[in-house]
């Protein structure tokens, strides 16, 4: 008998048991950005925050297998079309908090509650001043004109955040003129797609091409380091429903062993103290609407959002990836 | 008949050392040579120049009137016509054995090659297996097929790099006697290279024997036994032992079991210290000789007895008696010396 | 079967589970297609994927043999200028994660690099330069990073047999050029087909390259199909495709050796190499040079001014703790793929015929599948098991337990040995291979047995395999990245996993630090690698 009494007890040695309270947080957002907040809310409250980081699709597999013994208490990860997924496959729970519906503006988050932007990232337009006037730009749309032929640069199509972008537009504009758009942009290119926004955003300051879409804190990232670079934002669709937005956010794992505690970080994370460091790490926005951005990308001035629920890029996701692919945007 | 291969005044050396010094021999079409020497002695390094894998610091090669090598210039090893036999047999282990033998006749049309393949096959004793792969042969099978590959082009000269010596020692004897065959059959033109005496008398029509990168004598095996130009070779070949004598004529020459004389005129003053080389078959036992030795130990060889004798004097000579000689050990034998040639080496 | 043989066939067998299972968890999704998506893919993507696929591996194939054998040749049979410094130093982009040696030569050739800027500003055009983000571009720089895996095996093949194959050659009247190509190159075969295998191996896993140059290889199929449509089990299925293709090839390169052996009975490598004088000789060091150059120098550069730039927000303490696991890691996984290479390969010498070599055949299935796919095949069977252990000693267990199995480093050593086995495995039973069996039975008859036989004979003769596999393992290991993401423990974060974390939102130049602490740490390795004599 003394062996299995061993071997348990060594099982048990091994797996550990939580004694203060802990918060495991499965997370796909760059670890340098979510660390500084961790720290802080372990220095505010005493919860351990345990980081675990990989790519989300991994996560949510994981989440999957480990099902009710999952150790994970929130999932943190960029894009709504990720969290929708998440949402869609049972990983999360439906969480109500006052403190996030008045923290958050509901087009930000889960209509059912199961998750919640953080963050805002707008995607947008950029030229090359020596080449381009903003006169002449004004929307996503007007990017298929054949007047930008050969002037166009994107990221690739693999890239979420353009398939959110699309995935938008789908639910905005709907299939045949989207398809039209983006039709319009793959014959618009100047070289082939870029895998990613920085080296697309450098291609337009090289006057490889005039214009292109990108997130703002690549942009951000890029003019801090060289502030002379020939690269202007513009803000896209102002005249329409506005720019088009995507979120970082999270949400409440399905099979949470810390769920009050989970709730607890999210609000904290929504709050005044903590929006600024969870923005500004990356020069991206606040959704507290109380919390003014950062004066690095305040100085981009206002823009008008599109307010359509971020949640539509992730139910039309798969239809804007089939029709990327279909239109040959690789 | 004149010279078909000409090794003439030939040095080479690897940076600094010399490992073939000034180093002549010839060879008649059709003849077998053979170098033999202890491991170091330069032997392979005397092929390798042969086959051009290396080049000469002086001196030349010529093969059939053709310049192969001089220092500073030599015809590629690739363009010598010139076959080897290497140690390790470099068999091809991806190719089958009539791939391996057919592989110098690219330049054959295709009948012509099956038929030297199966005539040499035929030739070494291995028709039927053609199709069989290197790593499926017996070592002594193997063997023939590097030389059937080799002689498959016809090379004008055909080298052997101790081509036995990875097998036992009853296939090498009955294998060396089999490959004289065949190079003879084939009126190929070979050198051998070697460290042991029996393959070398076995094979060879001449023998060179090598030290430090020398040749010290090139002669038939007949000679070299019998007439060794040098002490070195005299103890190097065969067995024997050297009995100190004084000079007593011009062909005479006395030791402690007496006097003997030659048949021809020995280069040596009279009074002269010399020491004179016994062979064992010089030693010859007769009862009724009064000069004795005891018998030390014998070895049995079936048809004849290896006795080692002690002299009176303490020294020892070989002897081979028929063996219906059986002596005891500890016996004294009478000893009679019946010598054709009379080969002594100044005293030390 | 005696029972000795049967012993070590199940033994081969339960090695082979490590990979077989995780394959096995992706091929069960065949059963379960996705109609919808499998459709869409049919249709619009995956016959120009399977172009692209086969292009980059004829193109990947035939770049790493032109590179490698010619250079292998070289460096190994004459005299130049720098032999002995390229000797080894050719060996240096191993070092290198092929992902870091992508965006680096992006970062170097694209148009808005150096290279072009300088163009642009001294001639006012850089527009004639082919682009390379391209089919050549993307060949190109994977041949670079994977050309060192048959040089190396080339290199040593050649070494100890190609003086000898130009001899037999030039005896038979092949001329040095003829003697090369028809003698040394067929008779060298094997190793350089085993360095092949691994260089497309390589290249059919890996996504961070073709992701960086944004090039549809098949791999992106499977990314599109999981990441995108949210369809694991059609990334499933289309890895499962991976698999095959390579099994079948695998096989294919096993079936055309037939009969032949390859174990040389003699080695003629002590001759003097041959001097290759004046403009021969400098045109060589030069290619040799131009290829180090391209492969490892200008990139390593590279990242080194990036580095330099970061250093600032990188370089804290935390960098040593990186520093630190990754080398633990990647030495304990050493250890350990390399006993079960050893294990594989003594089970095959023992039991050679019945199961016992498919076993060993199935155990390096893992090297091609990508790791991402690998790492679900790992982890899910093992959420399984703890979940079923968790039901069931539940109330042994302290309340709220979680894992027992998962997030161990037990689990992350086992991802890693199924996916690596492949490479411990070929450099490890090449060395067995020498060894001959009557060299076993001599020391059987001295009555050596069991482990005191592999003590004795064994181990000695097999150092140098051994040792080659612990080192391309280890380096391997280093730069692994996905199975470490989905696998470690809490807190085990490597130097690969903090390049993720910099680069998830393509802060490339920050990840520079970390990528040539990989790099400095793999070249100790490297550098012994290529003094081995002896692999595959």
């Amino acid at each position: 008998m003394k062996k299995p009494l061993l071997l348990v007890a060594l099982l048990a040695a091994w797996s550990g048991s939580a004694l203060s309270e802990e918060l495991v947080v499965y997370s796909a957002r760059g670890e340098q950005l979510v660390k500084p907040l961790v720290d802080a809310y372990r220095k505010e409250t005493g919860v351990d925050v345990k980081l675990v980081n990989d790519q989300e699709g991994p996560l949510m597999e994981r989440l999957r297998a480990e099902g009710s013994n999952s150790p994970a208490d929130l999932l943190l990860t960029v894009d709504a079309g990720n969290l929708w997924q998440a949402s869609k496959r049972g990983l999360l729970k439906p969480v109500k908090s006052p403190v996030l519906d008045a923290n958050i503006p509901a087009h930000l988050r889960d209509p059912k509650g199961e998750w919640f932007g953080l963050s805002i990232r707008a995607r947008t337009i950029f030229y090359n001043t020596q080449k381009v006037k903003p006169a002449q730009l004004s929307s996503y749309e007007e990017l298929a004109d054949p007047k930008w032929k050969g002037k166009l640069c994107l990221r690739s199509s693999k890239k979420v955040y353009n398939q959110s972008l699309v995935a938008m537009m789908l639910a905005d504009i709907g299939p045949v003129r989207t398809e039209r758009v983006v039709r319009g942009w793959v014959n618009n290119l100047a070289t082939d797609v870029f895998a990613d926004d920085t080296k697309m955003l450098e291609a337009i300051a090289a006057g490889q091409c005039e214009v292109g879409i990108a997130n703002t804190y690549y942009y951000g990232r890029m003019m801090e380091k060289n502030p002379s670079l020939p690269i202007g934002i513009f803000w896209a669709d102002q005249a329409g429903k506005g720019t088009h937005v995507n979120i970082s956010g999270a949400g409440v794992t399905r099979y949470a062993k810390n769920e009050k505690g989970a709730v607890r970080f999210i609000e904290w994370l929504s709050s005044e103290k903590a929006q600024n460091l969870f923005a500004d790490l990356n020069m991206e926005y606040p959704v507290n609407p109380k919390v003014k951005p950062d004066p690095r990308v305040a100085a981009w001035g206002p823009f008008k959002q599109n307010l359509i629920n971020v949640a539509n890029a992730g139910t039309r996701q798969a239809e804007a990836v089939m029709l990327m692919d279909r239109v040959g945007y690789r | 008949m004149s010279a078909f291969l000409e090794f003439d005044q030939v040095s080479h050396a690897y940076s600094q050392q010399t490992v073939v010094d000034t180093m002549s021999f010839t060879l008649v079409e059709g003849e077998i040579g053979c170098l033999l020497g202890s491991s170091g002695c330069g032997k392979t390094t005397v092929l390798r120049c042969l086959a051009g894998f290396e080049p000469i610091r002086a001196g030349s090669i010529r093969l059939a009137g053709q310049t192969l090598s001089l220092p500073g210039h030599q015809v590629p090893a690739h363009a010598r016509q010139i076959g080897m036999v290497f140690q390790d047999y470099a068999l091809f282990p991806h190719l089958t054995v009539g791939d391996n033998v057919a592989f110098g006749l690219r330049r054959w049309s295709r009948a012509e090659r099956l038929r030297r393949v199966a005539s040499l096959l035929d030739l070494v004793g291995l028709a039927g297996l053609a199709r069989s792969y290197p790593h499926e042969l017996s070592g002594g099978q193997q063997q023939r097929v590097a030389l059937a590959r080799a002689l498959a082009p016809r090379p004008r000269l055909l080298l052997l790099d101790e081509p036995f010596s990875n097998l036992d020692v009853d296939l090498r004897s009955r294998l060396s006697a089999e490959v004289r065959a065949i190079l003879k059959q084939e009126n190929t033109t070979a050198i051998l290279v070697t460290h042991d005496q029996h393959e070398a008398f076995a094979m060879a029509d001449r023998v060179g024997v090598m030290q430090a990168g020398r040749l010290l004598q090139w002669a038939a095996p007949y000679t070299l036994y019998h007439q060794p130009a040098s002490r070195f070779v005299a103890d190097f070949i065969g067995q024997g032992v050297f009995l100190p004598g004084v000079v007593t004529g011009p062909a005479c020459i006395e030791t402690e079991i007496g006097e003997f004389c030659g048949a021809v005129p020995v280069p040596f003053d009279v009074g002269q210290r010399v020491e004179v080389l016994l062979r064992p078959d010089d030693v010859q036992h007769d009862d009724a000789s009064s000069r004795k030795a005891v018998v030390e130990s014998k070895v049995f060889r079936g048809s004849e007895f290896h006795y080692t004798l002690a002299l009176p004097s303490g020294r020892r000579v070989l002897a081979e008696v028929p063996s219906h000689h059986d002596h005891p050990v500890g016996e004294p034998i009478g000893i009679r010396l019946e010598m054709d040639h009379l080969i002594a080496f100044p005293a030390h | 079967m005696p029972v000795s043989s049967l012993r070590w066939s199940v033994t081969a067998f339960l090695i082979a589970l490590l990979t077989l299972v995780p394959v096995l968890v992706i091929l069960s999704a065949i059963a379960s297609p996705d109609p919808a998506i499998v459709d869409h893919l049919m249709q619009h993507t995956l016959p120009r994927l399977l172009v692209n696929t086969f292009w980059l591996m004829a193109g990947v194939g035939l770049g790493v043999l032109l590179l490698g054998v010619p250079l292998a040749w070289l460096v190994a049979l004459y005299d130049f200028p720098g032999r002995r410094f390229f000797n080894w130093a050719l060996m240096l982009p191993m070092a290198m994660p092929a992902y870091v040696l992508a965006f680096s030569q992006l970062g170097l050739f694209d148009f808005t690099g150096p290279f072009q800027t300088f163009l642009r500003e001294r001639f006012g055009d850089s527009s004639w330069v082919p682009s390379i983000r391209s089919t050549p571009g993307v060949i190109l720089v994977m041949t670079l990073a994977f050309y060192p895996y048959v040089y190396l095996l080339a290199r040593n093949a050649f070494a100890t047999m190609g003086r000898r194959a130009l001899e037999v050659g030039a005896s038979l009247g092949y001329s040095q050029r003829a003697g090369f190509l028809r003698v040394a190159l067929p008779m060298a075969r094997p190793w350089i087909a085993g360095g092949l295998t691994l260089a497309l191996m390589e290249t059919l896993a890996d996504f961070g390259t073709v992701a960086i140059f944004n090039y549809d290889a098949f791999t992106a199929a499977i990314y599109k199909a999981w990441f995108s449509l949210f369809s694991l089990p059609t990334a499933k299925q289309l890895a499962s495709l991976l698999i095959l293709l390579v099994f079948v090839l695998v096989w294919f390169e096993q079936r055309s050796r037939g009969r032949r052996a390859y174990t040389q009975a003699g080695r003629g490598g002590r001759a003097a190499r041959l001097p290759l004088k004046g403009v021969a000789g400098w045109v060589a060091a030069a290619w040799a040079a131009l290829v180090l150059t391209l492969a490892f120098l200008l990139p390593f550069a590279q990242l080194c001014l990036w580095a330099w730039r970061a250093m600032e927000g990188e370089w804290t303490g935390e960098l040593l703790g990186y520093v630190g696991r990754s080398l633990l890691i990647a030495l304990i996984a050493a250890g350990l793929v390399t006993a079960l290479a050893l294990a594989l390969a003594f089970a095959v010498r023992r039991a050679p015929y019945g199961m016992t070599p498919l076993w060993a055949r199935l155990a390096t299935l893992g090297y091609a599948v990508p790791g991402t796919v690998l790492a679900v095949g790992v982890f899910v069977p093992v959420a399984a098991l703890d979940n079923f252990l968790i039901d069931g000693l539940g109330r042994w267990l302290p309340e709220g337990t979680t894992a027992v199995f998962k997030g161990t480093l037990f689990v992350m050593l086992l991802a890693y040995a199924a996916r690596f086995l492949a490479v411990g495995h070929s450099a490890v039973a090449a060395a067995m291979y020498r060894i001959t069996r009557t060299q076993e039975e001599c020391a059987r008859m001295l009555g050596l047995t069991g482990w005191r036989l592999v003590l004795a004979l064994h181990l000695p003769l097999l150092r140098g395999g051994l040792l080659t596999a612990v080192l391309m393992v280890f380096v391997d290991v280093m730069k692994e990245m996905p199975i470490t993401l989905m696998t470690r423990p809490f807190g085990w974060d490597t130097l690969a996993v903090r390049i993720f974390s910099l680069t998830s939102e393509g802060d490339w130049e920050r990840a520079a630090l970390p990528a040539v602490a990989i790099v400095l740490a793999g070249l100790l390795p490297v550098i012994l690698l290529s003094r081995q004599k002896e692999s595959l």
